[in-house]
């Protein structure tokens, strides 16, 4: 940060009539079309229905308004490359955002007109009077054509003026509307959290209104601490208050391994009670996320530690799930002779084991010469492939073929049962073996064959060359990720009672690829942060998550997701030092040619304000 | 003869025998069908014939044929498609997963324009016309969503680790489908009858075949044509070679090569639109998971015939269609493996598996840059 000051000269801001007109229409036609694609998308309409600020404010407008401030910050946010001078902000900034925000707000103006005028209801099936009602706020089509402008370029300005603002203030900011959302998304949970065992129901109707939604002075209360926490922050940033994680980041050798340790036993002791505390739909709720994290955590050792894009992860589970159905339900394809006994879950698992193995074997091995590229085609079609087996009639009776198995019993512990109506209990059983997962990630990560893998994703033949056996280390990625899968499918179908062909269809592996990339590549908190967030807030392929509201179009925001985070931030919410540094390579060895150039200069005495003049 | 080199440096390890395990297993697995259904249809009474399968029937010369045709029709239209996976992959040197939602935008274009042309009656009553105005606009959309996706999600990434790019274009397909979900509905759709004319069986030689797979192999064809006049003879289509061959010194020579990658998607997602109306005129039906499948296939299609190699896509595009309506009767129900046509999508990926260990570079050789070859 100190020698941005030193080698960066900042201009003074410019006018506000001194636009880049193109940048800015470009952006305000973009921000119209996302508009109206969001309208016909039909999101206002069907996240209507849940309250984020009674009466104010709901999920269906937020879906529309976030837009325009967005847009209106972007347009005009320049990356400041280091020595590179750059205009201070101003007028102009604010101005551009205004602009962008009426161009945007004139798109809906005209979306309104239209759907008064047409009837498109043939192809856009969400071409509806309801649309129309809620575009125009019950009051008439003049109104709506009157209001979006205004409404899109006070958005717009809002978003400009973002970067006006002192930087303490955007903070603040970010904190406050951050701190919103949270409490009102997460509000199943919190008061689940808070009444079901807990007797804080006072704390609950201060904050949520009864049908759903923060209440006013709720609101207004989030907001408060919201902003005190994100002010906090910015002392803490500036080394005016000390921070935790600062603090932590002090520690050294015997003290951070202590400090490390303790963090862990929290984790653990909180894991243990939280479900406690919890409802059944909760708790459910963590058993899915649960899974998702175990299975994640497979694909990242594959795709975030070895680089190996395996499409058809899905088949791993299905693996898992069929052979523990088919080993301990009474009701599996009649095909099986008799002999064959009905067996305990944790004997099963053990079948599970040796099955899961020996598909990552099978697969793995053909594949494991092929480009990446081809590799992952191929995957998909092994994963295509075992479903359809599982799905044909010439295996159907052993696997039941589109009728599944069902009447899979739960896990018999002796003192309790563990299966799918009792949730929490499965929980229990998910985070065991999650456990299970992060530990051998943890040390894998940092083993010989960790940094095989790692040298593997980075370069194969110079790995190659450096006398690992890439074919061996690759067939391990497979197999210990084949295993983490399988005994995710082992606890589904002991969850679920049943297993189908259509529970393991492509998408599932996708949906695990969009949480592996979301979260951050080869890093385990990341990838656990990830299937919080995405599994938890949005749902998986076929289970509802927080927002149940966002089913139809979850898995659009995962498409959406997945090339964002591709395009911006490749090493995810929560990178890996690594990797980052693998992905970024141009503009770290700029920095290092910068640096030296720099160095260079003030060994020559000359003033290092003229470094790489724009 | 650097693959002379390198077979020699590698020490043959576990993995290298079961590939040869694997390979001579399904090559053995694919002829002795073969043989076992040759043997049937020559004499079913044959010993050998029903050895595994004793309910085996073969078939008939009339379902011979009606196979061949269907695989073929299938088949040219997977190689419409292959056309686009191919020539992204010698000039990018990627896989563009979303090719097959390109597809998909053209099937869809096509379902909505020929229903609003029944509306108006124009589908029956001027059905050549009809017909050419629903491929222009299918073409119209199709190239418009792939050039728009190179603009948006490919051409940033440019230049980054390889699989990055791939990613993206998964995210892509998906972002595609689910558009199509939220717009236009999750529900099939289909398309409006075809004119009795059109869809009758008519004798052509010795085959019968009808009228409706005559005129999608015959349009491929035509498409087909006019890409190789265009990559063959004309300046665009030199651009487009020489900067598959090597993007430095193609641009060295004065050719600008974004548009030429902006062309290669232009015209990739032509031939895909054409594809998507040909399915809809095969199927008469159309759903956002369209693309997917076909998509994929065709992939395999460019594999098998050589990726890179025009000729090799359609070529493999035929040999992929056919292979997919034969072998299921052909080659897995002599093996008295029941319920086939299930199998059919299997079919065509063990095929895929199959040519990438037996002859990676695929049937008619592929046509790579030399850094994609590595």
């Amino acid at each position: 940060m100190s020698t941005t000051e030193e080698t960066t000269e900042i201009l003074p801001s410019r006018d506000a009539l001194d636009q880049d007109w193109r940048k800015v229409g470009n952006h305000g036609l973009l921000l119209g079309l996302a508009l109206i694609f969001v309208s016909l998308a039909n999101m206002p309409v069907s996240l209507d229905t849940r309250t984020i600020i009674e009466p104010l404010l709901s999920m269906g407008y937020l879906s529309l308004i976030w837009i325009p401030v967005v847009m209106g910050f972007v347009v005009s946010s320049e990356k400041v490359l280091e020595g590179i001078a750059y205009h201070d902000k101003g007028a102009r900034e604010v101005a551009a955002g205004g602009l962008v925000g009426l161009i945007g707000g004139l798109g809906l103006s005209l979306l309104v007109i239209l759907l008064d005028t047409f009837n498109l209801r043939d192809p856009l099936v969400n071409w509806s009077p309801a649309l129309l009602e809620l575009l125009h706020f019950d009051n008439g089509i003049g109104f709506g054509v009157v209001i979006w402008p205004v409404i899109g370029s006070g958005l717009g300005l809002f978003g400009g003026a973002l970067h006006v603002l002192p930087s303490v203030a955007r903070t603040v900011v970010g904190w406050i509307v951050g701190a919103v959302l949270v409490v009102a998304v997460f509000e199943t949970v919190i008061m689940d959290l808070l009444t079901e065992r807990l007797p804080f129901e006072f704390i609950t109707d201060w904050f949520y209104f009864i049908r759903g939604g923060l209440s006013q002075q709720g609101a207004i209360t989030v907001a408060i601490i919201g902003g005190a926490l994100g002010y906090l922050r910015v002392l803490g940033q500036r080394g005016v208050v000390p921070t935790p994680v600062q603090n932590y980041k002090q520690l050294a050798g015997p003290e951070r391994a202590r400090a490390n340790t303790l963090v862990i036993i929290a984790c653990g002791i909180a894991t243990a009670i939280l479900p406690l505390l919890l409802g059944r739909i909760t708790n459910e709720l963590l058993a899915n996320v649960g899974l998702f994290v175990l299975l994640a955590l497979g694909l990242n050792i594959v795709v975030g530690l070895a680089g190996i894009l395996d499409l058809g992860y899905v088949a791993f589970f299905a693996v898992g799930g069929y052979a523990t159905a088919i080993l301990t339900s009474p009701n599996r394809g009649e095909s099986w002779p008799d002999w064959m006994p009905q067996s305990h879950w944790f004997v099963a698992l053990i079948v599970v084991i040796l099955f899961a193995i020996l598909t990552g074997l099978f697969i793995g091995a053909p594949v494991i010469r092929m480009r990446g590229d081809y590799l992952a085609i191929v995957t998909l079609g092994f994963g295509e492939i075992i479903r359809l087996l599982f799905l044909s009639d010439w295996l159907g009776g052993y696997t039941g073929g589109a009728q599944g198995v069902t009447n899979i019993p739960g896990v018999d512990l002796g003192f309790v049962e563990i299966k799918g109506t009792d949730p929490r209990a499965v929980f229990y059983l998910v985070a065991v073996f999650c456990a299970i997962a992060i530990y051998v990630s943890w040390r894998l990560e940092n083993s010989r064959l960790g940094r095989a893998w790692m040298a593997i994703r980075e370069d194969e033949s110079v790995a190659e060359a450096m006398g690992i056996n890439t074919v061996n280390a690759k067939l391990m990625a497979f197999v210990v990720g084949a295993v983490l899968a399988s005994f995710s499918g082992a606890i589904f179908a002991a969850k679920v009672g049943s297993v189908f062909p259509t529970s393991f269809i492509i998408l599932v592996s996708i949906v695990i690829l969009v949480v592996v990339i979301v979260g951050g590549m080869g890093n385990i908190l990341g990838v656990i942060a990830g299937a919080a967030v995405l599994i938890g807030v949005l749902g998986g392929p076929k289970q509802p998550g927080l927002l149940a509201e966002f089913s139809e179009f979850k898995l659009l925001i995962y498409g959406a997701l997945l090339i964002f985070m591709m395009l911006k931030r490749p090493e995810g919410l929560v990178p890996n030092v690594r990797r980052t540094r693998e992905l970024h390579q141009d503009e770290f060895l700029q920095d290092a040619w910068l640096r030296s150039q720099v160095d260079a200069d003030e060994e020559d005495g000359a003033p290092s304000g003229e470094v790489a003049p724009a | 003869m650097t693959t002379a080199i390198r077979s020699r440096a590698v020490p043959r390890t576990g993995v290298d025998w079961f590939l040869t395990v694997m390979r001579t297993g399904l090559s053995f697995f694919f002829i002795s069908g073969v043989v076992l259904f040759l043997l049937q249809q020559i004499d079913p009474q044959n010993p050998i014939a029903g050895v595994l399968n004793p309910d085996a029937t073969g078939l008939t010369a009339d379902q011979l044929e009606g196979l061949v045709i269907s695989g073929l029709s299938q088949g040219a239209m997977y190689g419409l498609i292959a056309l686009g996976y191919s020539m992204v992959y010698g000039v990018l040197g990627f896989i563009n997963f979303a090719h097959g939602e390109v597809f998909m935008v053209g099937a869809m274009t096509g379902m909505i324009t020929s229903n609003k042309l029944e509306e108006a009656g124009i589908w029956e009553d001027a059905f050549p016309v009809a017909l050419v105005f629903i491929i222009l606009v299918a073409i119209v959309c199709s190239t418009a969503t792939a050039v728009i996706m190179e603009r948006v999600a490919y051409r940033p990434l440019r230049g980054s680790p390889r699989l990055i790019p791939l990613i993206t274009s998964i995210g892509v397909s998906f972002l595609i489908q689910n558009i199509s979900i939220v717009l236009l509905g999750p529900g099939a759709k289909s398309y409006p009858s075809l004119p009795d004319w059109l869809s009758q069986k008519r004798t052509i030689l010795f085959l019968e075949i009808e009228g409706t797979k005559m005129m999608v192999v015959l349009v491929a064809a035509i498409s087909m044509a006019g890409l190789w006049y265009l990559v063959e003879r004309t300046k665009t289509g030199k651009a487009m070679r020489a900067v598959a061959e090597d993007k430095e010194i193609a641009s060295l020579m004065g050719i600008d090569v974004n548009r030429t990658i902006v062309t290669t998607f232009a015209v990739g997602g032509a031939m895909a639109g054409v594809a998507g109306i040909l399915w809809g005129i095969l199927f008469r039906s159309v759903i956002h998971t369209t693309g997917f499948l076909p998509g994929i296939k065709a992939f395999s299609a460019a594999v098998v015939g050589g990726i890179g190699n025009l000729g090799g896509a359609m070529a493999g595009g035929l040999t992929l269609g056919s292979a997919e309506s034969l072998a299921p009767l052909m080659v897995l129900e002599p093996w008295g493996v029941n319920g086939v046509s299930q199998l059919r999508d299997a079919v065509a990926f063990l095929v895929l598996i199959f040519v990438l260990l037996v002859k990676p570079t695929g049937l008619f050789g592929e046509r790579l840059s030399a850094e994609d070859r590595a």
